[in-house]
C-alpha cells in the first residue's frame, strides 16, 4: 500500500522516461524498449496496490496548491473506474511497447517512436487521474499532441502527414470545444474541482447554460472518439505505425472520449437532450462504422471502421441512460480495448511477415502461421460477440438495454432492431476477415514469403487472448470484483443489480445474439465473395469525411487569405499610421465625451532655465526631426541635445538616478549610431531638384505632419492634465517605509531595482545579453552593401597623403593622427574604471549603481578604443564580453538561489553590518552582489554591441581585399 | 515646470512621430528614440514634479513618503533607458543587414517608387 503521493510518481515517470529516450542514440532500440517496459511495470505496480482503497467508492486524492487564488489545484484523483481504466492504459501500453521492440524495424528512430509513445502514455494517465477539469483540458490536448507526433511517426509518408494533420485538426478543436464547456461546466458547478462539480449534478442539470455546456463537451468528446460526423479521421489514423493503431487508435486515447462520458455520466446523463444527441450520434455510429468495415479491403481499415461501430456502441449505450446500460458501457470498454489491441496486433504481424494488408491479396495464411492465426480467430470471435468470450458477455447486455429503452419515443421500437442489425454486421466483417485472412488456397505472389511471427512478439497478443477467454469463460472470478468497484464509483447509489453469469436462460437478449450470429454468418455466404470487388462502401461511400474536412480547410485558408490581402499591409508606414491613428482615436475619445478639465494643483512657477532648457530641446527635436533625411550627423547631435534636455529635466525633477544613466547610455548610443552611419546609403537632397515635388508627395507628408501634431498635441494634453491633479495613492510609500529597513540601503530607487523588484530586473538584464549576443551573431554575417565597402573620404585622404611621400607608411597618418588627446584619453582609462566602481558601490544609498556604474566602464573601453584604434587595444587588453555576461547572469541568479538555501524564496535578500578591523562597522547586503551582476552584464552587453559595431571597419575590407590593409578605424565618418 | 514639460513632450513626441512615419531607416531610429525621451519623462511625471527632493531617505526612524519624490516611476524609466539602448542596438544591426541584403535603406526593404 502506497500514499497517495506515489501516484504522481506514476504520472511523471513517463514524461521523464520520454524525456531520457530521446536522448538515447537513434540505434539504442534495446534500450529504449526495456526503458519504456521498466517504467510501465512500475506503473502498474504501485496503480494496482491502491485497489484496497477504492473498493465501495473509495478515493484517492493528493493536492498540491497550484493558483489557490483561483481556486485551483494539482489534484490527482483516483476512483474506482479511474483506476481501471489506470490499469488498461499501463498494461495494454506494457503489451504494446513488448510488441512494437520487435514489430518497429532497426533501420528507423525507435528511441524517439518510445518517447512519444512514453509522452502518451503520461498524457493518458494524466487525463484519467486529473481531479480537476482544466488539468483534465490540459492533458486531454496533450494526448492530440502525442497522436499527431506518433500518427506522423513515419513522417517522410504523405498519407502519414496527412492522417497526422487530419486528426490533430479534428481532435484539437474538439478539445477547445471541451475546454470551453468545462469553463462553463466549472461556473455552474462553483469549483472545477471533479468531486464538487460530480455532487453539483441536479444543479448543473437545472442550470440555464446546461445544453450549452453539454453541446460543448460533447462535441470534445466525440471528436475524439470518433464519433459521427467526426469519425473520418480514425481510418486516416491508420498511417501510424501499428503498435500506435493497437495503442491509441484503438484502446486508449479513443476511448478517453468514453471515459469522460462515463465519468460525467452522473452529472450530465438523465435528461433529454443527453438522451437524442448521445444515442443517436452513438447509434449512427455503430451503423454507420459497422456497414463501412464490412467494405473495406486493408485489414487496418476494417479494423478502424470496426472501432468506430463499437465506439458507437458505447456511446449508444451511455445515451440510454439507464445505469444498466452504463455497466455495459464500462464492461464493453474494458472487453473492446482487449480483443481489438490483439486484432490490431495480429495484423501488425501479417502485415510484417507478408507485407502486405490487402484483404484481396492475402489467404490461406493459417497453413504459415497456425499460432498466429488461432490467436486472431478467438479475438474476431470475441469482436463479433461468440459466447463463451468477453465480447458475447457485454454485447448481451448491450442487447438487454437496447429493449430496455423506455423513453417513448420511436427510438424504444426500432432499436433492438437496429442493435440486431448492427450485431449481424459485426459478426459478418468478424468473418470476412477470419476466412479471407487465414482460409482458402494458399497465397500468390505476395511481397514475401509468409512464416510465423517471433515468440516474443506473439506473447503480447497470447496474453490479451487469454484475457478474453477468462473473462469470457469465468467472468466473476476474474474482472467481477474490479468492474464492481469501477461501477460503484460512477454511479454510487443508483448501482444496479446486474449478473455477470454466462447462462440467463433462454431470453430475448440471446435469442437477438443468435439471431446476429446467423444472420452475419448467412450474410457473408451470400454476399462475402462478391466484396472483393468493390471499391467503397456503398450508399454511405459518398459521403466522404475527408473531402468534407479538405474542402472546408481549403475554405477557411483561402478566406484567411482573401482578407489578408484585402485588409493586411506588409508596408511598415502604413501599418504604424494605423496604430499611432487608433491610439489618438482612443485617447482622444474620453476627452470628446467627458471634456477636457486641467486639474486642481497649482503649478510650479516656471524657472526661466528649465523654460530655456526646452526651447533649446525643442529646437533641437523639430530640426532633428527635419533634418535626419539627408544630414545625418546633424540629425544627430540635434537628437544629442534632446537626451541631453531630458537628462538635466531628470536631475531638475528629483531623479538624480536616472539623469546620471541617461548621460552614460547617451554617450553609448550615440558613439553606437555614429559607428553605424558609414553602412547607410548616402543620400542627396536633389533628388526632386529640376521637377517639381510632386502633389502625392505633399499630401503624404501634410498627413503625416498633421498625424504626428496630433499624437503630440494628445500627449501634451494629457500630461498636462495629469500633472495638474493631485497623485493617486500608489505602493510608493511601500517602498520608501521599507528601503532602509528591509532593503538595507537609501537610495529607494536603486533599492527597488536590485532588491523589491529583483526579479525584474533580473529579465532586464537576460533580456539585455540577449540583445547583445543576438547583435553580435548578425554582425558575424553581416554583408555590407557593395557601395559601403570602400574606405571612407578622410582615409582615403590619409592613405594618399602616406603613399605621395617616401619616408611614410600608409597609416602612418592615422597613428600620428590626434596625438596629444589620445594620451590624454589613455590617461583617463584609471580614472574612469575607478569612478565606475565608486558609482556600483555607491549605489544602494546613493546615486548610482549597477546600471550607470556598467555603462561607464564601457564609456572607458570605448575611449581607449577611439583613442588608440581597435587592433592596438586588442592587442593589449583583451576584454572578454562574453565572460562579463555570463558572470553577470550567473551572480546575480545564484545571488537569488542563494536565498532558497536559508529556507526564503527566490532572490530575497540579506543586509547586515559587518565588523571590520580598521574600517569599522560596514554595511553588507546581498542586494551589492546582485548589483555585481547588473553591473557585469551591462558591462558586457555594451562592450560586446560596441566591439562588435567597431570591428566592422576593420574586418569587411579585409575580407575583400585578401592582401590586408593595417588600417585602423573605429570612428566611422557620417555621411551628411 | 509642468506646462513646459508638458509643451517638450508633446514637441517630442509629434517629431518622433513625424520621424516614425518616414520611409528611412536611420529616420525610425531617431524617431523611436525622440519618442522614448518623450515617455520617460512622461512616465517620470506620473510620479508628479518634484525638485530637490530626491528620493534618498535618511537612516534613522520610518521615513515619510510626501517628503521625497516618488521613486516608483523613476525605478521603470531606469530600466526604460537600459532598454531602450538595446533596442536601438538592435535596430540599428537589423538596419544595417537588411540594407546590406536588399540594398535599399527603406524600412520595407524594398523602394516603393519614391
Amino acid at each position: 500500500m502506497f500514499d497517495s503521493r506515489f501516484l504522481i510518481i506514476v504520472l511523471a515517470l513517463p514524461f521523464l522516461g520520454s524525456i531520457a529516450a530521446a536522448f538515447l542514440p537513434t540505434k539504442g532500440r534495446n534500450w529504449a524498449a526495456s526503458l519504456a517496459s521498466i517504467i510501465t511495470l512500475i506503473g502498474i505496480v504501485i496503480t494496482a496496490s491502491y485497489y484496497a482503497m477504492l473498493t465501495n467508492g473509495g478515493v484517492v486524492r493528493y493536492s498540491v496548491p497550484w493558483l489557490p487564488s483561483l481556486g485551483l489545484d494539482f489534484t490527482i484523483r483516483i476512483g474506482g473506474f479511474s483506476w481501471l481504466f489506470a490499469l488498461l492504459v499501463l498494461s495494454i501500453g506494457a503489451l504494446v511497447v513488448m510488441y512494437a521492440r520487435y514489430y518497429m524495424s532497426p533501420e528507423d528512430p525507435v528511441p524517439r517512436f518510445f518517447a512519444f509513445l512514453l509522452s502518451f502514455m503520461g498524457s493518458m494517465l494524466g487525463v484519467v487521474f486529473s481531479g480537476n477539469l482544466i488539468q483534465i483540458a490540459f492533458f486531454w490536448e496533450l494526448t492530440s499532441l502525442f497522436s499527431f507526433l506518433l500518427i506522423g511517426y513515419w513522417h517522410h509518408n504523405q498519407s502519414a502527414r496527412d492522417g497526422a494533420r487530419m486528426a490533430l485538426i479534428i481532435t484539437a478543436t474538439g478539445g477547445v470545444c471541451l475546454l470551453v464547456g468545462f469553463l462553463l461546466l466549472g461556473h455552474m458547478a462553483g469549483s472545477y474541482d471533479l468531486d464538487r462539480v460530480l455532487a453539483s449534478g441536479d444543479i448543473i442539470r437545472e442550470h440555464d447554460l446546461y445544453l450549452t455546456a453539454l453541446i460543448l463537451i460533447l462535441l470534445g468528446a466525440f471528436t475524439k472518439s470518433a464519433q459521427a460526423p467526426f469519425h473520418f479521421w480514425l481510418p486516416h489514423a491508420m498511417a501510424a505505425p501499428t503498435p500506435v493503431s493497437a495503442y491509441l487508435h484503438s484502446a486508449t486515447m479513443v476511448k478517453a472520449g468514453i471515459y469522460l462520458l462515463i465519468l460525467l455520466w452522473p452529472v450530465l446523463a438523465g435528461t433529454m437532450s443527453w438522451y437524442f444527441i448521445v444515442t443517436s450520434v452513438g447509434l449512427t455510429t455503430l451503423l454507420l462504422g459497422a456497414w463501412s468495415a464490412i467494405f473495406q479491403q486493408d485489414l487496418k481499415g476494417l479494423l478502424a471502421y470496426s472501432t468506430i461501430s463499437h465506439l458507437g456502441l458505447i456511446t449508444l449505450l451511455l445515451g440510454l441512460g439507464s445505469p444498466l446500460a452504463a455497466v455495459a458501457a464500462i464492461f464493453h470498454t474494458i472487453n473492446h480495448a482487449t480483443f481489438k489491441a490483439s486484432l490490431f496486433m495480429a495484423v501488425g504481424i501479417i502485415d510484417h511477415e507478408t507485407g502486405t494488408r490487402d484483404l484481396r491479396r492475402l489467404s490461406g495464411l493459417a497453413a504459415f502461421m497456425p499460432i498466429t492465426a488461432t490467436l486472431a480467430m478467438v479475438a474476431a470471435a470475441a469482436m463479433a460477440g461468440v459466447p463463451l468470450l468477453n465480447g458475447f458477455l457485454s454485447k448481451e447486455m448491450f442487447l438487454g438495454a437496447a429493449l430496455e429503452a423506455h423513453s417513448g419515443t420511436i427510438l424504444d421500437v426500432v432499436l433492438p432492431y437496429l442493435a440486431t442489425l448492427a450485431s449481424a454486421f459485426s459478426v459478418f466483417y468478424s468473418i470476412r476477415f477470419i476466412h479471407q485472412t487465414f482460409f482458402g488456397p494458399p497465397p500468390v505472389d505476395l511481397p514475401r514469403q509468409p512464416h510465423e511471427a517471433p515468440r516474443w512478439m506473439r506473447l503480447p497478443i497470447e496474453i490479451l487472448v487469454l484475457a478474453c477467454l477468462l473473462v469470457g469463460i469465468l467472468p466473476t472470478l476474474t474482472i467481477g470484483p474490479y468492474l464492481k468497484t469501477a461501477v460503484q464509483s460512477v454511479l454510487g447509489d443508483q448501482t444496479p443489480h446486474y449478473s455477470l453469469a454466462i447462462w440467463h436462460g433462454f431470453n430475448m437478449p440471446l435469442l437477438m445474439s443468435i439471431l446476429a450470429l446467423i444472420g452475419g454468418a448467412a450474410l457473408y455466404a451470400i454476399f462475402g465473395p462478391r466484396l472483393n470487388a468493390i471499391d467503397r462502401s456503398p450508399v454511405i461511400g459518398r459521403l466522404r469525411g475527408r473531402r468534407t474536412f479538405e474542402a472546408a480547410l481549403a475554405f477557411l485558408i483561402d478566406g484567411a487569405r482573401f482578407w489578408h490581402t484585402k485588409l493586411g499591409t506588409s508596408q511598415l508606414q502604413v501599418q504604424l499610421r494605423l496604430l499611432v491613428l487608433t491610439a489618438i482615436i482612443a485617447g482622444s475619445t474620453p476627452f470628446l465625451t467627458l471634456g477636457y478639465r486641467v486639474g486642481p494643483e497649482a503649478p510650479i512657477i516656471v524657472d526661466p532655465a528649465f523654460a530655456i532648457l526646452w526651447i533649446l530641446g525643442a529646437v533641437a527635436a523639430i530640426g532633428a526631426a527635419w533634418q535626419a533625411k539627408f544630414h545625418r550627423l546633424v540629425a544627430l547631435i540635434l537628437i544629442g541635445i534632446c537626451g541631453l534636455a531630458t537628462c538635466i529635466s531628470f536631475l531638475w525633477l528629483s531623479a538624480p538616478d536616472l539623469g546620471l544613466t541617461q548621460l552614460v547610455v547617451e554617450v553609448i548610443t550615440l558613439v553606437l549610431l555614429l559607428l553605424g552611419l558609414r553602412w547607410l546609403p548616402k543620400r542627396r537632397s536633389d533628388i526632386w531638384t529640376g521637377v517639381t515635388t510632386p502633389l502625392h508627395v505633399h499630401l503624404r507628408r501634410g498627413r503625416d505632419l498633421l498625424l504626428a501634431l496630433a499624437g503630440g498635441l494628445g500627449m501634451a494634453a494629457i500630461s498636462y492634465a495629469m500633472m495638474t491633479r493631485p497623485a493617486t495613492d500608489s505602493i510608493s510609500s511601500f517602498f520608501v517605509e521599507r528601503a532602509y529597513n528591509e532593503g538595507g540601503g537609501t537610495n529607494v530607487v536603486n533599492v527597488i531595482l536590485v532588491d523589491f523588484r529583483g526579479f525584474d530586473t533580473l529579465g532586464e538584464i537576460t533580456v539585455l545579453a540577449i540583445v547583445a549576443l543576438t547583435v553580435f551573431s548578425l554582425l558575424r554575417r553581416f554583408r555590407p552593401a557593395p557601395e559601403s565597402i570602400e574606405l571612407p573620404d578622410q582615409q582615403r585622404r590619409q592613405n594618399a597623403f602616406d603613399d605621395a611621400r617616401e619616408d611614410r607608411q600608409r597609416g602612418d597618418t592615422l597613428i600620428h593622427y590626434l596625438l596629444v588627446p589620445r594620451v590624454i584619453m589613455e590617461w583617463l582609462f584609471p580614472v574612469i574604471l575607478t569612478f565606475s566602481l565608486y558609482l556600483l558601490l555607491r549605489g544602494h544609498d546613493l546615486p548610482g549603481g549597477g546600471f550607470a556604474g556598467g555603462v561607464t566602464v564601457s564609456i572607458g573601453i570605448l575611449i581607449l578604443y577611439m583613442a588608440s584604434g581597435t587592433r592596438s587595444v586588442e592587442a593589449r587588453l583583451n576584454v572578454q564580453p562574453v565572460r562579463w555576461i555570463s558572470f553577470g547572469l550567473l551572480c546575480a541568479t545564484g545571488t537569488g538561489l542563494a536565498a532558497w538555501g536559508f529556507g526564503y524564496p527566490f532572490l530575497s535578500s540579506y543586509f547586515n553590518y559587518l565588523h571590520l578591523p580598521i574600517i569599522g562597522k560596514m554595511p553588507i547586503a546581498s542586494a551589492l552582489l546582485f548589483d555585481i551582476g547588473v553591473f557585469a552584464v551591462v558591462v558586457g552587453t555594451t562592450v560586446l554591441t560596441l566591439i562588435a559595431m567597431a570591428h566592422q571597419s576593420i574586418r569587411s575590407p579585409r575580407a575583400r581585399k585578401p592582401e590586408g590593409d593595417s588600417i585602423k578605424t573605429t570612428n566611422a565618418e557620417g555621411d551628411s | 515646470m509642468e506646462i513646459v514639460l508638458s509643451l517638450a513632450i508633446g514637441i517630442l513626441t509629434a517629431s518622433g512621430l513625424w520621424l516614425l512615419f518616414r520611409p528611412r531607416t536611420f529616420q525610425l531610429l531617431l524617431g523611436l528614440a525622440l519618442l522614448s525621451y518623450a515617455v520617460n519623462l512622461f512616465i517620470l511625471a506620473s510620479g508628479r514634479l518634484r525638485t530637490d527632493a530626491p528620493a534618498i531617505i535618511g537612516k534613522t526612524g520610518t521615513p515619510d513618503p510626501s517628503l521625497y519624490a516618488d521613486p516608483l516611476p523613476q525605478a521603470l524609466v531606469l530600466t526604460a533607458i537600459v532598454i531602450s539602448f538595446a533596442t536601438t542596438a538592435l535596430l540599428l544591426v537589423v538596419v544595417m543587414a537588411s540594407r546590406g541584403l536588399t540594398g535599399t535603406d527603406h524600412v520595407d526593404g524594398e523602394e516603393d517608387g519614391q
